[in-house]
C-alpha cells in the first residue's frame, strides 16, 4: 500500500475509530489523545509491518490500550482508580455523526470548531491543521485543547441530540463544514507543498455528511454549492496569483466533472426536500456553471432565485449579491439605483464591495473618472491581496 | 483573520516611561509577558516581539546587485516601531479586546491593522 493510501485509509478509519472509544468510555479528551497515538503508531508501523486484516479493530484496540495507560499515569498522582472492564468496543452506524455534532458543539468558538473538526473527524494531525490554517502548531494545538475542555466542562456526552433539537445542531455543523471550506479560499495560495488543500477536505467531509444523511437538503445544498465553486479554482487565478473575475475566466479550465456532479446533487435536491437558503445558493452557482461563455448567463434567472434568497435568509451581502444581478438585467443606471439604496444598510458602510461594485457599474456607464476613483477605493478598504492587486489592475486600465 | 497589533514608541510614550517607578516598569513588562501567555492560552497567538532599539537597525538597499547596509536617519526620527503581536482571532471586535490588554495602551495607543490574506470572491 502507497503512504497516500495509507494516509487516506487512516483518516477515513479515524472518526470511526474515535466514535467507538468515545461511545465505550465516554470520556471525549483522553480517548480523542489515545486516538491521535493510535493513529501515529500505525503510521509508524504499519508500512513496515504491512497493514492489518481489519486496521479499524487494531485502532480501537491500541487505542482502548492507550487510553487505559494515559489515565493511568494521571491518576497515579491521585489514587488508583479502578478501571471498567475492557471489551473491545465496536462501531455503530450514527456513530460519526455524532461525534461531528460534538466537534461542532454550539458551546466551542468556531476557530475551535473548525480545529477540533479537522482532527478528530478530518483525521488531520495538528501539524497539518496549523500549516493549512496558516498559525503555529503550538496555536492549534492550544485551540483543541480549549474545545476539549468545553466540552468537557459543559458536561456535553456522547449521544445523538434529542429530533426537536437536532435540526438546530445540523445547521451549526453545516456553518463549521462552510467555514472550513472558505478557509481554503483564503488561504489559497502560498506554500502548496505538504499543505492539506482546506477546500479539498471541506467537500470529503460534506460528502460524508450526506452519506450519513442522504435526504436533508441543505446538506445536500451545501456540498453542490462547494462542488460547484471548487470546480472554478482552476479558472479562478492567474499563475502569478492574480485574480480573475467570473466573466473573465477561461471556462474551458472549469472541472466539469465537479459541475456535472454538483447539477445532479442540487437538482435531486430543489425535487424531493423543502428548499433552503444553501440550495438557492447552489442553484445561482449551478446557473453560472451552465453558462458556457460569461455572455450566456440566464441573469433573469440569477435574480429571480436572489429574490427567492432574499425572502428566505436575508444579509446584506444577498443584497450586493442582488444588486449585481438587477444591473445585468436592467442595465448599470438601474444598478447604480439599487446600489445606493443597498449602501444606506448600516452593515455595508466602508464595504470594499460596495465601491467595487459602484466602480464596475460607472465603468458600464461610460464614467470613467469616477469608476477610476471607485476602484482605487475599493482596493484601500478590501482585505484580501489579489483582490486589492485585481481592483488596481482595474482602475490603471481606465 | 490575521491582526497586527503595532506598539509604536515616541516622545509621550518615553515620557510615560519615564515618569514611571522601577515596580511599575516592572509590571509593565510582566504585563507583556502574561499577555503573550494569555494569547497563547486562547489559541490567538502567532507571533509576537519587542524590537531593539532604533540605532541598532541597518538600512539596507541593493543598487546594480550590490547590497548596501548602512546606518538609518535616526537621529530625526521622533517615532518608531518598538514591538508587535501577530494574532489570528475571527473578528476586529475581538482584536480591539487584545490590543486594549496591551500595557502600552494604558499610556499611548496601540495600533490594530488587518493583515491581507488571499482570499478571493467573484464578481
Amino acid at each position: 500500500m502507497g503512504v497516500l493510501n495509507l494516509d487516506d485509509l487512516l483518516r477515513r478509519t479515524a472518526p470511526q475509530v474515535l466514535a467507538a472509544v468515545v461511545r465505550r468510555y465516554g470520556d471525549f479528551d483522553t480517548s480523542e489523545d489515545a486516538v491521535q497515538e493510535a493513529l501515529l503508531a500505525a503510521a509508524q508501523q504499519w508500512p513496515a509491518e504491512g497493514v492489518p486484516d481489519d486496521p479499524r479493530a487494531w485502532l480501537i484496540r491500541v487505542a482502548a490500550r492507550r487510553r487505559v495507560e494515559l489515565l493511568r499515569n494521571e491518576t497515579a498522582r491521585r489514587r488508583r482508580e479502578a478501571l471498567p472492564p475492557d471489551p473491545v468496543p465496536d462501531v455503530r452506524g450514527d456513530d460519526e455523526l455524532t461525534l461531528l455534532l460534538l466537534c461542532c458543539h454550539p458551546a466551542l468558538t468556531a476557530v475551535s470548531q473548525v480545529a477540533l473538526t479537522l482532527r478528530a473527524v478530518g483525521g488531520l494531525s495538528t501539524a497539518e491543521i496549523a500549516r493549512a490554517l496558516l498559525v503555529p502548531e503550538a496555536t492549534v494545538g492550544q485551540r483543541i485543547s480549549r474545545a476539549k475542555r468545553r466540552i468537557r466542562e459543559s458536561g456535553a456526552g456522547f449521544v445523538m441530540p434529542a429530533a426537536g433539537e437536532l435540526g438546530e445542531r445540523l445547521t451549526g455543523v453545516r456553518q463549521v463544514l462552510y467555514l472550513i471550506f472558505n478557509e481554503g479560499h483564503t488561504a489559497s495560495e502560498g506554500s502548496r507543498l505538504h499543505r492539506v488543500e482546506l477546500t479539498t477536505e471541506a467537500i470529503r467531509l460534506t460528502r460524508q455528511l450526506r452519506a450519513m444523511l442522504p435526504d436533508d437538503g441543505e446538506v445536500a445544498g451545501l456540498l453542490s454549492l462547494m462542488l460547484l465553486t471548487d470546480a472554478r479554482r482552476p479558472a479562478r487565478t492567474r499563475p502569478d496569483g492574480g485574480l480573475v473575475p467570473l466573466a473573465e475566466q477561461d471556462r474551458t479550465r472549469w472541472d466539469r466533472s465537479a459541475i456535472t456532479e454538483g447539477i445532479e446533487i442540487i437538482t435531486d435536491a430543489l425535487q424531493r426536500t423543502p428548499v433552503g437558503p444553501l440550495q438557492i445558493q447552489a442553484a445561482i452557482a449551478a446557473v453560472h456553471d451552465e453558462a458556457e461563455r460569461s455572455s450566456d448567463t440566464d441573469w433573469a434567472q440569477i435574480l429571480a432565485l436572489y429574490d427567492l434568497l432574499n425572502a428566505l435568509a436575508p444579509g446584506p451581502m444577498v443584497t450586493l449579491n442582488r444588486v449585481v444581478a438587477y444591473a445585468e438585467v436592467n442595465g448599470p443606471q438601474a444598478g447604480l439605483k439599487a446600489l445606493e439604496d443597498a449602501a444606506a444598510d448600516p452593515a455595508l458602510a466602508g464595504h470594499h464591495r460596495v465601491a467595487a461594485i459602484r466602480a464596475h457599474l460607472l465603468d458600464r456607464t461610460g464614467d470613467r473618472d469616477r469608476a477610476r476613483n471607485e476602484y482605487r477605493h475599493a482596493a484601500r478598504l478590501t482585505l484580501s491581496l489579489p483582490e486589492r492587486r485585481y481592483l488596481e489592475t482595474r482602475a490603471a486600465r481606465l | 483573520m490575521k491582526y497586527l497589533i503595532l506598539i509604536q514608541s515616541n516622545p509621550r510614550s518615553l515620557a510615560a516611561w519615564d515618569k514611571m517607578s522601577d515596580a511599575e516598569r516592572m509590571d509593565f513588562g510582566v504585563g507583556h509577558l502574561k499577555l503573550t501567555d494569555e494569547m497563547i492560552e486562547a489559541g490567538v497567538h502567532v507571533a509576537s516581539e519587542g524590537l531593539a532599539d532604533p540605532t541598532l537597525a541597518k538600512w539596507v538597499s541593493v543598487r546594480n546587485g550590490e547590497t548596501i547596509a548602512s546606518d538609518g536617519p535616526f537621529a530625526e526620527v521622533k517615532e518608531h516601531l518598538a514591538g508587535f503581536y501577530l494574532i489570528d482571532c475571527p473578528s476586529e471586535q475581538e482584536a480591539i479586546g487584545w490590543a486594549a490588554k496591551v500595557p502600552d495602551a494604558l499610556h499611548t495607543e496601540v495600533e490594530v491593522r488587518p493583515v491581507l490574506d488571499m482570499s478571493g470572491w467573484e464578481f
